[in-house]
């Protein structure tokens, strides 16, 4: 990572920490990445003003994610991933989310949230309120569950398959011939290290 | 009097003009388009899940097979990322080598879409020709790697193997061979009436709509905004190269087709540089925690056989965080926001396609336009369904 690329990250942090003031959150920078933490509520308020500030303008949308930790309390993360192709940086804002709490939509401010919140409800079961249009994206029709989030089992709960009788495509419950096989292989080990043990004297020239 | 109403066809989901398994839910009024809904999802095969249960390099060869036309671009975006999390460096042999092998897969998509875009307008010899060239290519991909398509060959830390006798000069003697094709292709559909007809002011979009739709690459430069990752937040060794950026001004059809053309004769550009600068030394990282050991130190040193077994079956451990890590592929930015819990697999993968804004914007591209030119539209977004339904 070159120098001048973190002076300019540096510089567009503390930028927006002197221009946002209207709200709570958390600002930080990781592995140069700006981090934006806020609450569910204040974030319409935050992506507008990120987006219309002509200093910072965030015009572009580039995907929403959500993250499942189903220990925590506040169960499902949110990250929006913003990008400023005038100012050329990025910014994450992240919001959290208990179980069954919704979250206003954003389709009014990036047109292109519109499937990224259908995918996200679609997967992770996360309500989106005022949403125009909050169908399944990616799943069957007739799904029925949410399968990113960590307790959907891998092999899913029913299967599909072309009837001959029925002359049409049924589903059924999963049955595996061989039951799914889950290799642990977790282990203290740390891996080998620059150089064997014993050897020394050997000269590592490529290093 | 007889009444008009509009009324419902459902494009696809099996149409040669789709590009794969895409649903249309049209309105016609007549002929023109009232509303178009995509219904994707047909291809959908959970990689995202799948990628939270493999471990980290085990993860690698699903990214080949998100967009199928550009394999390497995405390895290449979660090689980025894992390597940001566990903070290595790439040798700059290694890097080369993937610079050089992300513009041929450049090439390798743009001649897919431009030839396929041609094909859905009516024009079918720039198809014979150019793929023929394409089989070039997949050849050094074969001889890198071993597979035309499917390569997973750069890994996190360099590529998997150094590059084979004989290949450079093979490169370098396609590098002066392959600008007269793309003269050809030009030559034969830039000034071709049918082809203007059907692509000039065809599915315009404005830079504002560009930007706000979530549009990249070629798409968001047809529509006149100069933004190219590989420039404005350069990875690898771009910014030691020099090429420039095609921009169009219209923002339709035809600008994105010959936005693509102009890429192609860039990245041959960038293929000569690289063939010109390409340094000696190791392709890969020699950092014995996360590359595998080298196949005779295996047969002399137990350490090194323990070491090969426990990289393949444990994998490397990658400490916790968090990372979005972009690059520049032939659609558009295709990024991966990789979560990690320090295990040997990754927490979360969020995998960013290029080519799920561009169908969400599809509707708003091809209202208003005819049946046919709803065709053309799809065709010059270039659309893979690998990466869209994931």
């Amino acid at each position: 990572m070159r120098t001048d690329e973190n002076e300019y990250i540096k510089d567009i942090f503390q930028l927006i920490k002197s221009l946002l003031n209207f709200c709570e959150y958390d600002l930080s920078i990781k592995r140069n990445e700006i981090n934006l933490s806020c609450s569910s509520n204040d974030l319409t308020k935050v992506l507008l003003f990120l987006k219309d500030n002509p200093s910072l303008s965030m015009e572009c949308l580039i995907d929403i994610a959500a993250v499942d930790f189903p220990e925590n309390p506040y169960r499902f993360l949110l990250v929006y991933n913003l990008l400023s192709v005038s100012k050329n940086f990025r910014l994450k804002v992240k919001v959290k989310l208990s179980e069954n709490e919704s979250i206003p939509s954003i389709n009014e401010i990036y047109t292109c949230a519109g499937w990224c919140e259908r995918e996200i409800w679609d997967l992770f079961g996360i309500r989106f309120k005022d949403h125009p249009d909050l169908r399944r994206l990616l799943t069957d029709y007739d799904f029925i569950g949410h399968p990113l989030r960590k307790d959907f089992p891998l092999t899913g709960f029913t299967q599909v398959r072309y009837d001959n009788e029925l002359s049409r495509v049924v589903s059924e419950p999963v049955k595996l011939d061989q039951e799914y096989r889950n290799f642990d292989n977790l282990s203290p080990w740390e891996g080998m290290g620059k150089y064997l043990p014993g050897d020394e004297k050997s000269d590592h020239k490529d290093d | 009097m007889t009444k008009r109403e509009n009324y419902s066809l459902n494009f696809g989901p099996q149409h040669p003009a789709a590009h794969g398994v895409l649903r249309l839910v049209l309105e016609l009024d007549g002929e023109v388009v009232e509303r178009a809904d995509p219904h994707i999802g047909l291809l959908h095969r959970g990689t995202e899940k799948l990628i939270e249960n493999k471990t980290y390099i085990q993860a690698l060869p699903y990214f080949d097979r998100l967009d199928y036309v550009s394999p390497m671009c995405q390895e290449h975006a979660y090689s980025l990322a894992v390597e940001k999390l566990l903070d290595i460096k790439v040798p700059i042999r290694g890097q080369y080598i993937r610079v050089l092998f992300s513009e041929i897969t450049r090439i390798l998509n743009h001649i897919l879409n431009l030839t396929t875009f041609a094909l859905d307008v009516g024009a079918m010899t720039p198809f014979l020709w150019l793929f023929e060239e394409r089989e070039v290519l997949m050849e050094f991909y074969e001889r890198v790697s071993g597979s035309r398509l499917h390569s997973a060959y750069f890994r996190p830390g360099g590529v998997h193997r150094d590059l084979p006798d004989g290949l450079l000069e093979d490169i370098e003697s396609f590098c002066k061979r392959f600008p007269k094709q793309i003269d050809d292709l030009e030559k034969l559909l830039e000034t071709n009436r049918i082809f203007r007809q059907r692509s000039v002011d065809v599915g315009k979009i404005s830079y504002e709509e560009a930007l706000n739709k979530g549009f990249s690459g070629p798409c968001l430069r047809a529509s006149g905004v100069e933004w190219d990752l590989r420039r404005h937040q350069p990875y690898d060794c771009y910014s030691e190269l020099d090429f420039k950026i095609p921009v169009g001004t219209n923002g339709d059809c035809f600008e994105r087709f010959l936005v693509r053309v102009e890429e192609m004769r860039q990245s041959i550009l960038i293929i000569e540089q690289c063939l010109k600068k390409i340094p000696n030394g190791i392709s890969i990282s020699n950092d014995p925690r996360i590359v595998p050991p080298k196949r005779n130190e295996m047969k002399s040193s137990m350490e090194s056989l323990i070491n090969h077994f426990k990289l393949f079956t444990e994998g490397f451990h990658v400490p916790p965080g968090e990372t979005y890590t972009c690059v520049e592929a032939p659609k558009g930015e295709f990024g991966v926001y990789l979560v990690s819990d320090g295990s040997n697999r990754p927490y979360r993968c969020k995998i960013r396609a290029p080519g799920f804004s561009f169908l969400q914007a599809t509707e708003f591209l091809s209202k208003g336009h005819m049946l046919s030119d709803l065709v053309a539209i799809i065709g010059s977004l270039d659309i893979v369904f690998g990466e869209i339904d994931r």
